[in-house]
């Protein structure tokens, strides 16, 4: 089964389109490398997956889901992890992931388990503007992980973390990966990414080119489980 | 129904803590409003039969110049760090997201207008007299102010320029509710209740309409701004 189906999608973000005819497929289960030079449209296909940028032409499918018809059917079945936190400045790291949960349907009881899991378990009473840019981006991770959903969508997530923190994120893509999730990550940090990702699709001038790689001695999430 | 009512708790209530934790509205709204009401006492002190006469509309001057900082301030915060994208990303049904925003306002309008009603009666030197339909035209006010107000919030609220368009899309539309609420007071306090049932019909009528829009046209709102 397909998490992520797209013919010939571009999306225009104001008059320029970001993506130009972009053909994917990514099976339920798999862990892709979105790869690219800057400005290639590696976000704008991970926003248009998470249902934030409209679809302008083509055809786009979400676990079979039209793009074109409603964006928002999909969206519980999608954490998503931009640039920013999506969180709020005033609240605590607890009171931020608690209201994610509770937004998106889910048990707010496994806040402290997750807080800990992402190195934020002495911080949980601080609000989100006192923290450092890399407890930040630890924070955003933990909103992914909280949304316990099938299909992982991580724009650039090795940025601002510590190694350390880029350990946390590969255990998190490996076991996501292993618990049947789809993953699809954009990242500059080659190598890091390459390490946890069955294959690589690269984006050239809002196009995915060269198609589907698939690299010799990486892991295949989806056939190893 | 139950999960309708659940959700727009939840936003309200995130709406709320923020407000408690940073003390916009009370430490920067509050004053404001009270320092419109001082200026305004300045300015027509020489007459002193003037100032209680025109006291209803000083009063829903200073309301809605007040509200304005606060409808802006709920929306700002859904700015910072994608916070907006957040919401989108949740399942949060939009209807819900506009009731939260909307009791959000109102709790902190309501908030604002017992300090500063009760300011007035003190300075202006007004006579206490049907409360009963003070009360019920600030409730109703207050909650056409802050369903229109959560609207055109949210219009402007994606877009660069929203501290300046928001005053444009907003007073010319709540001129009625201002007008009802003014209206409604004058006869409260000049003991002639009766007059303020039309005025209350209008107010209710408003509130009810913007209501019924606001919960239809969120979804579409939050997607294309």
């Amino acid at each position: 089964m397909l998490a992520v189906s797209l013919r010939s999608a571009t999306a225009i973000l104001g008059r320029f389109p970001a993506l130009a005819g972009v053909d994917l497929d990514v099976e339920v289960g798999e862990t892709v490398l979105v790869s690219g030079p800057n400005g290639a449209g590696k976000s704008t296909l991970l926003r248009l997956l998470a249902g934030l940028v409209p679809l302008s032409t083509g055809e786009g499918r979400v676990f079979g889901n039209d793009l074109m018809l409603d964006r928002r059917v999909f969206r519980h079945d999608v954490a998503y992890l931009g640039h920013e936190t999506l969180c709020y400045d005033d609240l605590t790291t607890a009171e931020n992931l608690r209201f994610h949960a509770r937004a998106a349907g889910k048990s707010s009881g496994l806040v402290d388990d997750v807080l800990e899991r992402v190195g934020l378990g002495r911080l949980r009473g601080r609000c989100l503007r006192l923290l450092s840019a890399g407890q930040q981006r630890r924070l955003a991770l933990g909103v992914v992980i909280i949304r316990d959903a099938p299909l992982l969508l991580l724009d650039e997530p090795h940025a601002g973390l510590d190694a350390a923190g880029r350990v946390l994120l590969d255990r998190i893509v490996t076991s996501a990966g292993a618990d049947g999730r789809t993953v699809l990550m954009a990242s500059h940090e080659l190598d890091q990414a390459r390490a946890v990702t069955g294959r690589e699709v690269t984006m050239i001038g809002g196009q995915a080119r060269g198609g589907v790689v698939a690299r010799a001695g990486a892991p295949d999430l989806a056939v190893s489980r | 129904m139950r999960r309708l009512a659940a959700e727009v708790l939840l936003v309200a209530g995130k709406d709320l803590r923020i407000e408690m934790r940073s003390r916009v509205v009370l430490n920067q709204v509050l004053p404001f409003g009270g320092l419109v009401l001082l200026l305004f006492a300045f300015a027509l002190d020489p007459d002193r039969g003037l100032l209680p006469r025109v006291a209803p509309g000083l009063f829903w001057t200073a309301v809605l110049l007040a509200a304005l900082l606060a409808i802006s301030r709920s929306f700002a915060i859904e700015s910072a760090h994608g916070a907006r994208d957040g919401l989108r990303l949740s399942a949060l049904d939009p209807a819900a997201v506009f009731f939260g925003k909307a009791l959000g306002i109102v709790t902190e309008l309501l908030a604002l207008e017992i300090p500063l009603a009760s300011g007035m009666f003190v300075f202006y030197d007004l006579e206490g007299q049907g409360w009963g339909i003070l009360v019920l035209s600030s409730l109703l006010a207050t909650t056409g102010l802050a369903c229109a107000g959560a609207v055109y919030g949210a219009l402007a609220g994606g877009l660069d320029v929203r501290e300046t368009l928001l005053p444009l899309l907003l007073l010319p539309v709540v001129a009625p509710v201002m007008l009802a609420a003014t209206r409604s007071w004058e006869a409260a306090l000049g003991g002639t209740t009766a007059d303020a049932w039309p005025w209350i019909q209008v107010m209710t009528v408003f509130a009810v309409l913007y209501a019924a829009l606001g919960a239809l046209v969120y979804g579409p709102l939050l997607e294309e701004t």
